[in-house]
């Protein structure tokens, strides 16, 4: 990836990350570790690769995301401010009584595709509007971001039945391998794994990606960009909590908010994460 | 009354989605590996670029639908009441009524007339949990003629709807010229002063038989028409409450959650009455021939007469 191109969506990551931070202790709630490890693939989705315009966030044309794992809406809401959706001050309000920041996605928001947050259900909605696009012979793509934990849920191997039988190439579902849910490792709590085994053996072409390298990033996107036939799953290999020096790879922070004096020190670590880069 | 034509309105929902779909290009169907039974499979033989089998996975399907009314499209989602509104209850309240997407639900095989295939199958809470989700339209209709105005009506309306079909074939009656089918407006189809007969779906027609039988010893039994649970036509309701002073309700639906619990509440709010339930007790069901079933389960005129004799003593 160039350079240039790269430092930017660091430094949209570094942002999407303070704004997950500024979210969460705000509503002294929220889920901040899933939202940490998805903070590149949000950037990358929303700055380089999805084809969307937020002064015309209904765009029929438009590339969609669904965030089937909800919880981590602090990213999600980010991303759209950092994007220009909505104001980025808002974010402070996530999860207050007339916010339209609820704690789970919501259609309502300004470029919110879909609601979200009871696990397994968004990769559904995602296949719909795949097919939707099949269907009009539209040329968009759908987006769909999964907890690993989240793969446990039934529903989500019924959908990846049927977006491998109706050949949906249309649709990349992004698994968000960071091996931890809230009672502890997903190989301890009941294991999902083999993880690209079981989408493989579903019928989907599988990419396995570094969360956290735009280069690897890239890479496996245009890998996606060039299946044909099939549905896309891409597995992330990410860390929980990324960037917070304190809160990554611990499970306690999968559900729970920063206080003042984790927040300072989570927003001093970014802050001069995003110096360096600013540079 | 024995020469009437008899359709079932799970048949009646296959015939008019495929004529509707001839003039709406965005009617897409979806089905549950339940094709031959939903009588979707009219619809897919006539368009089937356009109906999509998710298999044997309703969860998935509900999902579906509403990423494609996401899109545009006017999605049927067509299963047995059993598991469109129980086992998929959770997603249609989640993915199709939160984000208030215009998902029309094609439940049939509703009630205890289902049959042979026993409890298992024979779905008598689904208009309970359809009712308690906000936003979501509820119809029960009682013929082949209503079932197919209120698929036109579903259609008409920007919003989730949910739509209850029966797998007997069942007498039409609805075949008259002054027929009007409204979504959330109750039809009267007999003025009585001396109790009301409120009935939805299969029902409407047991309560009419009912009336007629009462009439001849002397009981005007006025015979109301529900065919839209949610919304409630709480007027009309609340008009006969005070009209009557005494309500019958009839329904192939447990007596929990459903139409005589809709009327109980309307009426505890404008014009308290007594509301006698005739519907399935807090039980389930059996295998047996569905239309004998009914009998047994008190859902035929007989039992409504029974009961509203009772009453009036």
């Amino acid at each position: 990836m160039d350079s240039e191109k790269k430092k930017l969506l660091q430094i949209n990551a570094c942002k999407i990350r303070k704004g997950i931070i500024e979210g969460t202790y705000n509503a002294k709630s929220g889920h901040p570790g899933g939202s940490l490890s998805i903070a590149e693939l949000m950037a990358y989705l929303y700055f380089e690769k999805m084809n969307i315009d937020p002064e015309n966030p209904e765009d029929a044309d438009r590339d969609r995301f669904v965030l089937s794992k909800g919880h981590c809406a602090p990213a999600l809401y980010a991303a759209l401010a950092l994007r220009g959706y909505f104001p980025e001050n808002e974010l402070k309000s996530l999860r207050h009584i007339g916010s339209p920041l609820q704690g789970h996605p919501c259609i309502n928001i300004k470029g919110v595709d879909m609601s979200s947050g009871s696990l397994g259900q968004g990769i559904s909605a995602a296949c719909g509007m795949a097919l939707a696009g099949k269907i009009d012979n539209k040329t968009y793509k759908v987006y769909t971001v999964l907890g690993d934990g989240e793969i446990e849920e039934g529903q989500v191997w019924e959908a990846a039945m049927f977006a491998a039988h109706n050949k949906l190439d249309n649709l990349v579902a992004v698994v968000d391998n960071n091996g931890l849910q809230i009672d502890g490792k997903i190989t301890e709590v009941c294991s999902p794994e083999p993880i690209t085994d079981k989408f493989e053996a579903f019928g989907w072409h599988v990419i396995t990606m570094d969360a956290h390298d735009f280069d690897d990033i890239e890479r496996a996107f245009n890998e996606a960009d060039t299946v044909k036939g099939m549905p896309v799953a891409i597995i992330q290999k990410s860390i929980k909590g990324k960037d917070v020096s304190f809160m990554e790879n611990q499970v306690s922070w999968h559900g729970s908010a920063p206080n003042k004096e984790q927040y300072e020190q989570a927003m001093s670590e970014l802050e001069e994460q995003l110096k360096k880069l600013e540079g | 009354m024995s020469d009437t034509v008899k359709i079932a309105t799970r048949e009646s929902y296959g015939n008019i989605i495929t004529e509707l779909a001839a003039e709406n290009p965005d009617i897409i169907v979806l089905d549950a590996d339940l094709a031959a039974a939903t009588k979707t499979g009219i619809f897919k033989k006539a368009y089937p670029e356009r109906f999509f089998d998710c298999g044997i996975a309703e969860a998935n399907m509900m999902g579906v639908a509403a990423g494609l009314a996401a899109c545009g499209k006017i999605p049927f989602a067509s299963s047995f009441a059993m598991f469109a509104a129980g086992r998929a209850y959770e997603i249609v309240r989640n993915s199709i009524g939160y984000p208030g997407l215009n998902v029309k639900i094609g439940a049939t095989h509703a009630g205890v007339s289902v049959g042979e295939d026993g409890a298992t199958h024979q779905c008598c809470e689904d208009i309970a949990l359809m009712r308690t989700i906000p936003g979501m339209t509820v119809i029960n209709p009682a013929d082949d003629i209503e079932a197919k105005a209120a698929v036109k009506a579903a259609i008409k309306l920007n919003g989730p709807v949910y739509m209850r079909f029966g797998r007997l074939a069942t007498p039409v009656f609805n075949n008259n010229e002054d027929y009007k089918f409204e979504i959330g407006k109750g039809i009267t189809l007999r003025d009585g002063g001396d109790i009301t007969i409120i009935a939805t779906g299969l029902m409407v027609w047991e309560a009419l038989k009912a009336s007629d039988e009462l009439k001849k010893e002397g009981i005007n039994a006025g015979v109301i028409n529900i065919h839209t649970i949610k919304p409630l036509d709480k007027e009309l309701i609340c008009k006969a409450a005070e009209k009557t002073g005494m309500l019958v309700t009839v329904e192939e639906h447990s007596v929990i959650g459903g139409l005589g619990s809709a009327v109980a509440e309307a009426v505890t709010e404008c014009r308290p009455v007594p509301v006698i339930k005739i519907g399935v007790n807090d039980e389930y069901g059996y295998s047996g021939p569905g239309a004998e079933l009914l009998k047994k389960f008190g859902l035929c005129s007989e039992n409504i007469v029974e009961k509203v004799k009772k009453a009036l003593k």
